[in-house]
């Protein structure tokens, strides 16, 4: 959808409506991006890539919870040489912003996959420091304001583009690791990734996933996530933020708008609604604006803090 | 927004884990097992539709269902990696893990009907063929293999062929025509015009059937393999084009097959998201 009332900029990039395709959903092929695309997405953030390839973790990798999906594929990616093609076809395709999620296990992989994203064409890095199932990668840097500072400079001197950072919210205080990748020079940050979570058979008595832990999404993290964005917001009210986490329709939306995100990303809820969730929620927040006499999303984002 | 409310709810219980003991297990084949289970959500399930089967401690994978009803449901699992060779050992009273179903169902259509299966891809169509043996004109049927021990459910085809029996065929000869199970479907279509050609098994003859019934401007229909992880159209391992097999799929119009021909027995994604050849 594209209207004024819905054209956002984050961190230099313009988005036509404030919905993103979250990273991890469909997000191999230009193809499928183009789809989402196609459904009113005003970003894509593609499948998180690394150096080299990953096959990821075997089946069960996902597993329905009451409210909400508990994941752990593994970062399965064709690492960042092979991925470049399909970067470049993808954005040869797209005419909504293509930003690649990128992960390392060292802040020289992070910049070294950055760089490589940038030059394929991405319009921005988003940095998986909050993955919450593979070791010695994702949330293991970014509950550490130490690491994610590094890995957050690195990828900073090495690339021109806009760098978003996703962070976790399996941690003490999400506000204090939003401030260490702000401080490091993060243009946006992108709040939050899954919640950190296990299933049990009871028939079989064993976790169901192979990977034993995995990540929550869903309608479940919803309120967990609005309070992560409302937190990140109060501390750093100039950094632009992405709202994610089970963000299903426009009320979800507007939620984390008046919390303080200028834009949501959506993952789980197309799998649930389908993919034509974007343009679902394109529609409910534009007539939620006119109907309260607002000239632009922009106006509302962060207004919770003003009650 | 009501809609969607239904549909999530209803994909929820769907997807949700059915932990089950196995009822009954059948041999089809030296490599062929049938498994029967108890699960009412799975015994609604359509011809062409899916499930994910979890082998506790090993892997979960899909599995085309080869009959649904009453309560029931049955697939046949071929062993051919650690998964399925696991699942080969088990019996009745073992648990395994349920959900679904997934995915499209073919369309039924009336007339005359051509059902084209490969290997254990013949299950699905033979579940199909069951349904519709009543309410078509004629319903044909080819089935192929390497060779005769690998021919599935020749009792069961040659009872809903309209014809005297199921065309079968193999690739050494040792049973039937000796021939791939798209070298019949010349004479079959020059003798009488079909309404319809289902079909399921190896790519390469997908395609190879799809190229002919596009020809001859034939309506088709094809249950597509693909690396399936979540089943439910989220993870992305299963892009073909712009579709995913799993949601969008596994049963393909013959519209959908032409906007994805250029991958159609060509190239699928592996499992770390490269391409690589069908």
């Amino acid at each position: 959808m594209n209207n004024n009332l819905l054209t956002v900029n984050i961190a230099g990039l313009k988005l036509q409506n404030p919905t993103a395709l979250a990273s991890g959903i469909l997000g191999y092929t230009g193809d499928s991006f183009k789809f989402v695309e196609e459904s009113g997405a005003g970003a894509i953030v593609t499948k998180s890539v690394g150096v080299s390839p990953r096959v990821g973790y075997s089946n069960p990798t996902v597993v329905q919870a009451k409210s909400g999906l508990i994941n752990a594929v593994g970062l399965p990616n064709p690492g960042i040489n092979e991925y470049t093609e399909e970067l470049k076809y993808a954005k040869s395709v797209l005419k909504v912003p293509l930003i690649v999620s990128v992960f390392g296990y060292t802040s020289e992989e992070y910049a070294l996959v950055a760089v490589k994203a940038a030059e394929a064409g991405a319009d921005a890095v988003e940095l998986n420091v909050s993955c919450p199932h593979v070791k010695y990668t994702g949330s293991e840097i970014g509950q550490n304001p130490k690491l994610l500072t590094d890995v957050v400079c690195a990828v900073k001197s090495a690339v021109q583009k806009p760098v978003i950072v996703k962070l976790s919210p399996n941690v003490t205080d999400i506000v204090e690791l939003g401030k260490a990748a702000v401080k490091a020079g993060a243009d946006a940050l992108t709040v939050i990734n899954t919640v950190r979570a296990l299933a049990i058979d009871v028939e079989t008595q064993e976790p169901i996933l192979s990977n034993v832990r995995g990540g929550l999404s869903g309608p479940a993290i919803k309120p967990i996530a609005v309070r992560c964005v409302y937190d990140i917001f109060e501390a750093l009210p100039k950094t632009p933020i992405f709202g994610c986490g089970g963000v299903s329709d426009w009320r979800d939306a507007l939620e984390f708008f008046l919390a303080g995100a200028s834009a949501v990303q959506v993952g789980t809820a197309i799998a649930f609604e389908e993919p034509a969730v974007f343009e679902a929620i394109n529609k409910g927040v534009t007539a939620y604006l006119k109907r309260k006499g607002y000239g632009s999303v922009k106006e509302i984002v962060g207004l919770s803090h003003q009650a | 927004m009501e809609v969607s409310k239904k549909l999530s709810a209803y994909l929820t219980k769907l997807n949700t884990i059915r932990t089950t003991a196995i009822k009954s297990v059948k041999s089809e084949s030296p490599t062929v097992k049938t498994f029967t289970l108890e699960d009412d959500i799975c015994s609604k399930a359509n011809p062409g539709q899916f499930l994910m089967l979890r082998i506790p401690g090993i892997d979960e994978i899909p599995l085309s269902i080869l009959n649904a009803g009453e309560g029931q449901v049955q697939f046949s699992v071929k062993a051919v990696g650690d998964a399925t060779r696991h699942l080969h050992n088990l019996t009745t009273g073992d648990l395994l893990g349920l959900r679904g179903p997934f995915g499209t169902s073919f369309t039924e259509t009336r007339g005359r009907v051509l059902l084209i299966g490969g290997g254990t891809g013949t299950a699905p169509l033979l579940f199909l063929a069951k349904r519709l043996a009543a309410k078509v004109d004629r319903l044909s049927f080819v089935i192929g293999a390497k060779t005769k021990n690998e021919l599935l459910y020749l009792t069961e085809l040659d009872a809903v062929c309209t014809d005297e029996s199921a065309i079968a065929t193999t690739e050494d000869g040792s049973y039937g025509l000796q021939c791939l199970a798209t070298e019949p479907l010349e004479k079959l279509v020059d003798k009488q015009k079909f309404n319809m050609i289902y079909t399921c098994g190896p790519e390469k003859m997908v395609k190879s059937i799809f190229n002919f019934a596009e020809k001859r401007k034939i309506a088709m229909e094809a249950s597509l393999e693909r690396l399936i992880r979540c089943g439910i159209g989220l993870c992305g391992s299963c892009m073909i084009g712009k579709y995913r097999v799993c949601r969008d799929g596994p049963v393909f119009t013959m519209a959908r097959l032409s906007e994805v021909k250029d991958e159609l027995g060509m190239s699928k994604l592996g499992f770390d998201g490269s391409r690589i050849e069908v």
